[in-house]
């Protein structure tokens, strides 16, 4: 049986699109999270990484920022810089979502 | 032996699955039909097999159909999309449309309609790969307005390009009127005309309308036309020049921006930029910001990247991908951030222009 279980097809799992927020300190440590348990701890660690290098890019060419948004076409993510660290917000956009 | 074609249909309800399923059996070409009863699925079968046509609903959980959409057009631009779904608002008509999608569809409910539901679906199938005709790609606005007046009609003509929008009021074979954002007239006339791309929709005419356009339609054809190559022949001064003199009209056109930027990726030439003393900082930290995002959208599915707004106490600023480049616009403290979305879209489309 183990055999036939080996060669059964297993449709692999797609991550879907995350809903929730998290906090990250200044040396991207995720401090707290909302996000399912099993949301990739790489992936967080990457989007926190991409925002923090985001805001001290804006800051380093003079254009200091306290809140970002990045829209994708099913997909927001807003940030709100927070001395250094940050709460980054993750919203999937469904057909009703009147903001899009 | 002739290849048959392979339809995947995704709806969340199983037993409506089951319908398609017998209702599609009776296309004359006797496609292969898979069904998936969830995005993620759908994609997984997609990635299995080359697909023909992808019959998507809208309304379904985790991932809903516009999602699976704007993924699947980016990762499979080949594949004919149809979306059939009980969702009646025009809103999301236009927003599929917008996302590339070949049919829009309810959900039929009568024999008649999944007929005809039947014979697009057919005659979806039978397009080649690359070839024959969609839409009205090959005419030009200045052909459809001159294909209108010769055949003395009267009509409403709404054209869209992107975020801007126009519309010329034709009445008896003549350009009676136009209008476009705050302009109206000749003026909106000669700007709708500018646009190199779009989409229009004839509506019903307006017998109503008050004439502000006197010229006949040829007189205006003709000018706007002269126009145009004017325009484009001193499109023909040095490049820097030309684009620091489109940039400034932008900054004209729209108030509240302080600067304007267009970065390129690499070393790809200086950026060009209108309102910045020194713009290789501000360039490179869009290029950088845009690069960055696009790339997270990639490892997350979703979708393509449309915007990257900041605000900030001194200014606020969005970013929008174009091509490799990134276009950005500085806006004053003082815009608020929904305006900064919005605009900003359309001042990218009119740079476009």
């Amino acid at each position: 049986m183990g055999l036939l279980k080996f060669f059964s097809k297993q449709p692999a799992a797609l991550s879907t699109l995350p809903s929730g927020s998290f906090t990250v300190d200044r040396d991207g440590q995720i401090v707290v999270s909302t996000l399912p348990h099993n949301f990739p701890k790489a992936l967080l660690r990457d989007i926190s990484d991409r925002v923090l290098k985001t805001f001290r890019g804006a800051q380093e060419a003079q254009l200091p920022l306290h809140e970002l948004t990045v829209r994708f076409s099913g997909f927001k993510l807003t940030a709100r810089n927070m001395r250094g660290g940050a709460i980054v917000f993750l919203t999937p956009l469904t057909p009703l979502d009147p903001t899009k | 032996m002739e290849q048959r074609h392979k339809i995947l249909l995704l709806d969340d309800d199983p037993d409506l699955l089951a319908v398609y399923q017998e209702i599609l059996a009776r296309l004359p070409s006797g496609p292969e039909i898979y069904t998936a009863t969830s995005g993620p699925r759908a994609m997984k079968l997609l990635e299995a097999e080359s697909f023909r046509v992808l019959i998507c609903d809208l309304k379904m959980p985790k991932m809903d159909g516009l999602q699976v959409l704007s993924v699947v057009r980016r990762k499979y631009p080949q594949l004919r999309t149809v979306v059939l779904t009980s969702v009646v608002d025009e809103r999301f008509r236009s927003r599929v449309y917008a996302l590339g999608v070949d049919l829009f569809w309810q959900k039929p409910s009568t024999e008649d309609e999944v007929k005809m539901f039947l014979e697009c679906l057919e005659s979806l199938l039978g397009r080649e790969n690359g070839g024959g005709f969609r839409g009205l790609q090959s005419k030009s606005l200045m052909d459809i307005i001159q294909l209108e007046c010769l055949a003395q009609s009267s009509a409403v003509l709404r054209i869209t390009n992107g975020p801007l929008s126009g519309t010329l009021w034709i009445l008896n074979g003549e350009v009676i009127d136009a209008q476009a954002d705050q302009l109206a007239g000749e003026a909106a006339f000669r700007k709708i005309l500018s646009w190199k791309t779009g989409n229009f929709e004839l509506l019903a005419a307006n017998v109503s309308r008050p004439r502000t356009i006197f010229k006949s339609y040829n007189a205006l054809l003709l000018e706007t036309a002269q126009a145009l190559d004017e325009s484009a022949g001193a499109a023909g001064e040095e490049p820097a020049k030309h684009a620091a003199r489109t940039l400034l009209s932008l900054m004209d056109q729209f108030k509240g921006i302080e600067f304007v930027l267009i970065a390129k990726p690499g070393n790809a030439g200086s950026p060009e930029a209108c309102g910045l003393e020194n713009p290789k900082p501000m360039s490179a930290w869009a290029q950088r910001t845009a690069d960055r995002f696009r790339t997270l959208a990639d490892r997350f599915h979703a979708g393509q990247l449309e915007q990257i707004e900041g605000l900030g106490p001194q200014r606020n600023v969005a970013i929008t991908p174009h091509g490799e480049a990134a276009f950005c616009v500085g806006w004053h403290h003082s815009v608020p951030a929904e305006e900064v979305h919005e605009t900003t879209r359309k001042v990218l489309a009119q740079w476009v222009s």
